[in-house]
């Protein structure tokens, strides 16, 4: 089966004879504290199946038994067989009982769901990735792909933001990829104190500084709708055609599967056609207020 | 004459004094019976067992925000146009448990669906029901079609009845939808009462619905009969209230976001969900977690929502559509414009169940002829600076 017709179809981890809706217990192997707020967890099927194999930029419905499910992008590794990992931010009920599970805890999980990123189109070209915030989570598998498969790639440009330096998702590891000298990864903050040494400001300040061929070069963007907006207009001015830029929207869902209607972006199911999503099919919706 | 099917020899009639019968054969069948019954001061659908249930000599008299039941001069069972129910209420419950499971020692156990779906036959559905349910069955199915719909619907038996009549909230026949009962049906009825003559014209669409009409005291129909129907149907067209221009709606309203009307619309909208509610096929939905008293065993419950409230869009710590104008643009342009991109077809069939069931009376066919006319002002004042 190709990666396409994994993310059109019914996944096949679905329990047999159960509806679609049904969720598929998972147990917390680790949970790790990235911020304040936010949390990561890995996840290991209860029933001792495998984890389902899945696209970057897809998400799953997770399900807190009692509370309630919502949609989460998966952070995982996509390159090796491992557990399922998502990362989490305490926003509303069912993700801050979420956050507050301890190992040895279950989760419910359908999916995945919905469009990855078109990571097959960017071998080849150069990758601009730009984060921000809780943005990272689902662009976290797109860098491991990167980096697995490094030599598939043209130059890779980083650039992650964050409010503060306390928000900066996966540090260890950020710090890390900042050493490499095979990709370029900037990070920034919108306001810190003395204690930081980096740059200061918003995501697309430091784009400016980032080297590519926006003739042969991909961008994938996530973070707040209006950072994204912003970022892909900049993109655009610096040369990159509209649909080799590519945004991950998010929207209220309450089922996964184009039936509930809470994700429709105009003619847009975002859990089916999204999240993610061309520039050169946003771009003319996201001018439209309170879409 | 019209296709050999189009015949008499495919159409038979049905005396008011055997209608009974048909109940008879539908219970016999296994079915369970729903269809028009005055409840309320109103004529809804409900289960019902006998003629006598159906609203004889009932119609009523719709406009804007406006609905009362009223005598007719005659004792017709189907002299009234569409109510406040529709089918959906049956193929697609407004309450629905998706799924239960209790904690076991791997965490929880979902519990297999519950037993075998009902036998509906649905008495009295109108050209714009059927198609409707048509749009709904599109919604519904796919990928990740819903099962239970899908159950119900393929056991559930469609009897349509002709309107003889058409209210001043009905413009089913600018969407195309209706009045003539369309060929996607078990059985079409057509209700002929004439001076000391009381018949229904029986068109059999379906071999579940001849395993019905051959349990009915059918005798043949005649040609007469055909022209009395078409007759009947002519009169429905010709009553019809309202219209609605459709040839340029999906660009109009997708084109124009920022239109004056917008607001305009908004500032007598309640956001009350009133018209998502009463529309045959709107189909949001959001739901549930209903666990009991020990924490132990929980339900996830299904229910219709609706565009217009506040929490619909609710993301992080706000909404994404906060004004009332965002979300009755987002009603109006995916009833009438994006539907088409994401179905097919348009998401309205002219029933007017909105414009009849708005508590301040919206009417959507002059929300479209307004925006139309600002949009070409607009154009115009635009065409004139160039």
């Amino acid at each position: 089966m190709g990666p396409e017709s994994v993310a059109a179809s019914p996944t096949s981890d679905a329990v047999p004879g159960l509806p679609e809706y049904a969720p598929r217990p998972f147990l917390l192997q680790d949970r790790r504290q990235e911020t304040s707020d936010t949390v990561t967890l890995t996840l290991v099927p209860a029933d001792g199946g495998t984890v389902p194999s899945f696209r970057p930029g897809q998400f799953n419905m997770v399900y807190a038994f009692g509370v309630g499910e919502v949609a989460i992008s998966i952070s995982g590794d996509p390159t090796r067989d491992g557990p399922l990992v998502h990362t989490i931010r305490a926003v509303g009920k069912v993700s801050t009982a979420l956050t507050r599970l301890r190992p040895g805890d279950v989760v419910g999980i359908r999916g995945p769901y919905g469009q990855g990123w078109p990571i097959d189109a960017a071998e080849g070209k150069d990758v601009v990735v730009v984060a921000g915030g809780l943005g990272l989570a689902p662009l976290r598998p797109v860098l491991y792909e990167l980096i697995g498969h490094r030599s598939r790639y043209g130059r890779v440009e980083i650039v992650f933001g964050a409010r503060s330096p306390a928000d900066l998702l996966y540090y260890s590891e950020v710090q890390e990829w900042r050493r490499r000298t095979d990709l370029r990864l900037q990070v920034t903050v919108d306001s810190a104190d003395r204690s930081w040494y980096g740059d200061v400001g918003v995501v697309t300040q430091r784009l400016p500084d980032t080297r590519f061929d926006a003739s042969r070069a991909v961008a994938f963007v996530c973070g707040p709708e209006i950072m994204m907006r912003f970022v892909a207009q900049a993109l655009e001015a610096r040369g990159l055609a509209e649909d080799a830029v590519w945004l991950s929207m998010e929207r209220n869902m309450k089922c996964a599967i184009a039936q509930c209607g809470h994700c429709q972006y105009g003619p847009l199911f975002i859990c089916r056609e999204g999240p993610v999503l061309s520039y050169r099919r946003l771009k003319p919706l996201l001018a439209w207020k309170e879409l | 004459m019209g296709a050999p099917e189009e015949g008499p020899a495919r159409h038979y009639l049905l005396a008011r004094a055997d209608f009974q019968s048909l109940f008879d054969a539908l219970a016999r069948e296994g079915y369970t019976t729903l269809g028009p019954t005055v409840r309320d001061a109103a004529i809804v659908y409900a289960e019902i067992r006998n003629v006598e249930d159906l609203p004889i000599g009932w119609t009523d008299r719709q406009g804007p925000g406006t609905y009362r039941i009223e005598r007719r001069k005659d004792d017709a069972l189907f002299g009234y146009n569409v109510g406040p129910h529709s089918w959906k209420g049956y193929l697609y419950p407004s309450r629905e448990r998706l799924w239960a499971a209790h904690r076991s020692p791997s965490g929880f156990t979902v519990e297999p669906p519950e037993a075998a779906p009902p036998r509906y036959a649905f008495l009295g559905v109108r050209a714009c029901e059927l198609q409707a349910i048509a749009i709904q069955d599109r919604v519904f199915d796919g990928p990740y079609a819903d099962p239970a719909y899908r159950a119900r619907r393929a056991s559930s038996l469609r009897i349509a009845v002709q309107c003889g009549q058409a209210g001043p909230t009905c413009f089913c026949a600018s969407m195309g939808t209706g009045p003539r009962v369309g060929p996607d049906h078990d059985l079409a009825l057509t209700e002929l009462l004439g001076p000391g003559s009381h018949r229904f014209l029986v068109q059999v669409g379906s071999p579940r619905g001849a395993a019905i009409a051959d349990r009915l005291p059918l005798r043949p129909a005649t040609e007469e009969d055909l022209r009395a129907r078409d007759a009947l149907v002519d009169q429905a067209t010709s009553s019809m209230g309202r219209s609605l221009r459709t040839d340029d709606v999906h660009d109009l309203l997708l084109g124009n976001p920022g239109l004056h009307r917008w607001e305009e619309v908004a500032r007598r909208c309640l956001a009350c969900t009133n018209c998502t509610l009463a529309c045959p096929t709107c189909f949001c939905s959001t739901t549930e977690e209903v666990p009991d008293l020990s924490g132990d065993r929980v339900e996830r419950w299904r229910r219709w929502d609706s565009c217009f409230t506040l929490a619909f869009t609710q993301l992080g710590k706000g909404s994404v559509r906060r004004s009332p104008t965002s979300r009755y643009r987002q009603w109006l342009t995916h009833k009438l414009a994006s539907w088409q991109d994401q179905f097919g077809s348009s998401g309205c069939v002219g029933c007017g169940r909105c414009i009849t069931w708005c508590p301040v009376g919206i009417d959507l066919t002059e929300e479209v002829a307004a925006l139309r006319e600002e949009s070409s002002a607009k154009t115009a004042v635009s065409g004139g600076e160039r």
